[in-house]
């Protein structure tokens, strides 16, 4: 009687007993309304709290260690690596999902079709990261012929840097061209003018002939000129033939490169025909012709998106992570996106006029007033993305293929593996530490909350 | 055009600008339209970017395993012959795949529903009975907003294994309610509390007792704040990997799963990667398309969680 006297609210302390009686049936309906929820709560989220805790103590046996485990999980490669990955999740992800999300909801804003845009950018957010991540497995495959992103690289790459049509010919026996050095070939002898010059060479498939590769032609005599014929001196089933001399059932080796070189100098150079045959000036007269071996470097076969090498030299960040978060941020840009739009909805329109009629541009007015008056919004945007990152598993574990797991090791998905392999006190460990890490978010909600529910 | 047209237009000195404040100057809108050119151009090379990888799983899961492997999914576009729905027919004829599919049901219903129950009966008793230490309850449910899963995982299998429900579907969906009800709690008890005083009191004026209040008034108006919270609630669910890898019997696993186990060989298993991918997309694309508002403001509630 007397505790529901002091605990009820100041007007109930003077009511009479048959109230007190209702509150009484009240407080056991409230308790049959929470029940349900309270015992859910307590079993399988807060009781796990305090077990984590407790069992972090102990090693896998069940030996009491002291803070054994936590000297492990900072000591460990692998689970360092764990850390430290997870670090760069918890600074890059958020920020550059926000971001990202900034200027989309800004950008948007007065466009037409700013709202199938933000549905777009929006929509992987509802689906799972298993999905997500096999969407991006599909994306990074190494094979330039079957990944995309590969696809694309390759393409600018070698709209630079011209690939070789050769990579594999090189010289047959007898030859008279000799390894020139870091892989390219030069001719035995000085070449004269007037001479034309043989240049036979071996090992290109023949389905990775160049398709305008046509039947290869001696060279015509050219008086002050220097000319001859770069072929591929064997065919298939008849073998080499005449050895050295071209013939017609031989192909040749259009667009090869062939330079003249005079005391280590390039003078001249010329690229051959569709026949193999080429031609270069006086100049080239008692050179060495050297095949560069530009001709023959192997094709360019793109980034290792999910591999374990750095991504910079300087900053400690590897591949497989880097483009497991630009999945991330696929999925959860739209995430900020929304909440910031929504927020940018709420600015009064006056601010943004009254500084554009001051003569602020664009840029000053984002700068200097959307951004302050977002500024606890996109806080709150970042917090909640940092949260979610810290315990980021599904994509790594589904886009890291199984040989750079390690590298890409993250937290959640070293306390999922020591979970397996049934090392509770590690695994424990790492639960304690990510509830720790949460705890000032936590204790944040419920301070903002207070001032609230006190209404 | 118009934009052009009018910042030819002769103005009136060098001070037109400071004297006609309302309208930007001439030069200004020039850069306005440039620049919205620009920018309209920026978004249309994005919302590109975005749809590309989506596009590249479903031409992908269109193409037979002999052209998977010859080449990128690109190529149905030079040769569209390369589609078919083989794929399919052959997933919707594997019977761990129309199972998994089936499980990934049998836990995401009931899931969303206990969560919208247990949950709107708490947030009721939260917002509007009377019992001591209300609030100090409400903030500690608020509290656990942001605990993660991976602190429950361990403690809840060994629990799990006592009660013997381990490996098993009700236990997937205890562990998914338990950690779906602060949200539910805290959504729907600030909804509820935004009813008004006097239409509660009126009920309770009529006779009601709390069971027919909770049942008859709140319930129907906290219907915008439960839609938001059972579509959250059935999307994270349905797309959940990790509480299932851990909680779900391994003879019947959902979809997320299932799929999973097939990750390891990628590159040979695109073809039922891609196409299994896609069908566990379904669903959830199809409820988001569908109620796109309410999850909007369900994400926005749930800024926290």
């Amino acid at each position: 009687m007397a505790s529901e006297a002091q605990t009820g609210t100041g007007t109930r302390t003077t009511r009479t007993a048959p109230v007190t009686g209702v509150v009484r049936t009240r407080k056991r309906m409230a308790a049959a309304f929470l029940l349900p929820a309270l015992v859910l709560l307590g079993a399988l989220v807060v009781y796990p709290i305090g077990y984590s805790l407790y069992r972090s103590f102990y090693d896998r046996s069940g030996e009491f260690t002291g803070f054994g485990n936590y000297v492990t999980l900072f000591t460990d490669d692998t689970i360092l690596t764990a850390i430290r990955n997870n670090a760069i999740w918890v600074v890059l992800a958020p920020t550059v999902a926000t971001a990202l999300g900034l200027i989309f909801a800004v950008l948007t804003e007065r466009i037409r079709w700013g709202t199938a845009f933000k549905l777009l950018v929006f929509m992987p957010m509802a689906i799972s990261m298993l999905a997500a991540g096999i969407v991006f497995r599909l994306v990074y495959e190494q094979d330039p012929d079957r990944g995309a992103l590969n696809a694309v690289w390759v393409g600018v790459h070698d709209s630079f840097a011209e690939s070789s049509a050769f990579p594999k010919a090189h010289p047959g026996q007898e030859s008279p061209l000799k390894p020139g050095g870091g892989g390219s070939f030069v001719t035995r002898t000085t070449v004269e003018a007037g001479v034309p010059v043989a240049l036979p060479l071996l090992g290109v498939p023949k389905e990775q002939m160049p398709e305008e590769a046509a039947p290869a032609k001696p060279a015509a005599e050219e008086p002050g000129k220097v000319t001859g014929t770069a072929w591929q001196d064997f065919t298939l089933g008849k073998g080499v033939g005449e050895r050295n001399a071209p013939d017609a059932s031989e192909s040749g080796y259009p667009g090869l490169t062939v330079e003249a070189v005079k005391g280590g100098e390039v003078v001249e150079s010329t690229k051959a025909a569709a026949d193999g045959t080429f031609t270069l000036s006086k100049k080239a007269d008692g050179a060495q012709l050297r095949l560069p071996a530009s001709n023959f470097r192997e094709p360019y076969n793109g980034v290792d998106w999910l591999g374990p090498d750095r991504a910079l030299p300087f900053v400690g960040v590897n591949f497989v992570t880097l483009s497991v978060i630009l999945a991330y941020v696929w999925m959860w840009a739209g995430f900020a996106m929304v909440l910031i739009a929504a927020g940018l909805a709420g600015i009064p329109r006056e601010l943004l006029e009254a500084a554009r009629v001051d003569g602020a541009n664009e840029w000053q007015v984002f700068r200097r007033v959307t951004v302050p008056l977002l500024a606890p919004l996109l806080a709150v945007v970042l917090v909640t993305l940092m949260i979610n990152v810290l315990k980021i598993f599904d994509l790594v574990f589904i886009i890291a293929p199984g040989d750079v797991r390690d590298d890409a090791n993250v937290l959640a998905l070293q306390l999922y593996n020591s979970f397996v392999d049934r090392d509770s006190g590690v695994a424990s460990a790492i639960a304690v530490l990510l509830f720790l890490l949460v705890v000032p978010v936590m204790a944040f909600n419920v301070r903002r909350l207070r001032r609230e529910v006190r209404r | 055009m118009s934009a052009l047209g009018e910042a030819v237009e002769p103005r009136a000195g060098g001070k037109a600008e400071a004297g006609d404040k309302a309208r930007p100057s001439a030069a200004s809108r020039v850069a306005g339209a440039l620049s919205s050119g620009l920018m309209r151009v920026f978004l249309l090379v994005v919302g590109l970017l975005w749809l590309v990888p989506t596009i590249g799983l479903a031409l992908s899961s269109l193409r037979e395993p002999a052209d998977i492997s010859a080449g990128g999914w690109w190529q149905v576009f030079t040769v569209p012959s390369q589609i078919t729905f083989e794929n399919y027919a052959h997933l919707l004829q594997d019977e761990t795949i129309t199972g998994s599919l089936l499980s990934t049901v049998a836990i995401t219903v009931p899931s969303t529903l206990l969560v919208v129950v247990i949950g709107s009966l708490a947030g009721y008793a939260f917002a509007w009975m009377e019992f001591p230490g209300r609030d100090w309850w409400f903030l500690g449910v608020v509290g656990l907003l942001v605990v993660p899963v991976q602190v429950a995982l361990l403690p809840v299998s060994q629990l799990f294994g006592r009660v013997g429900i381990f490996e098993t579907t009700l236990g997937v969906i205890l562990f998914h309610v338990a950690f779906g009800l602060p949200f539910a709690i805290f959504l729907l008890r600030n909804f509820f509390a935004e009813i008004p005083r006097e239409l509660l009191e009126a009920a309770r004026l009529d006779g009601a007792g709390e069971l027919r209040l909770f049942l008859r008034v709140v319930m129907p108006l906290g219907g915008p704040a439960i839609a938001s919270l059972g579509i959250f609630q059935f999307l994270w669910v349905w797309n959940d990997m990790l509480v299932a890898l851990i909680f779900a019997d391994s003879k019947n696993p959902p979809i997320t799963v299932a799929l999973q186990q097939q990750v390891r060989h990628f590159g040979d298993n695109v073809s039922i990667l891609a196409p299994g991918a896609f069908l566990s997309m379904v669903i959830p694309l199809a409820v988001f398309f569908a109620f796109q508002r309410q999850f909007v403001s369900g994400v926005m509630a749930g800024a926290v969680k």
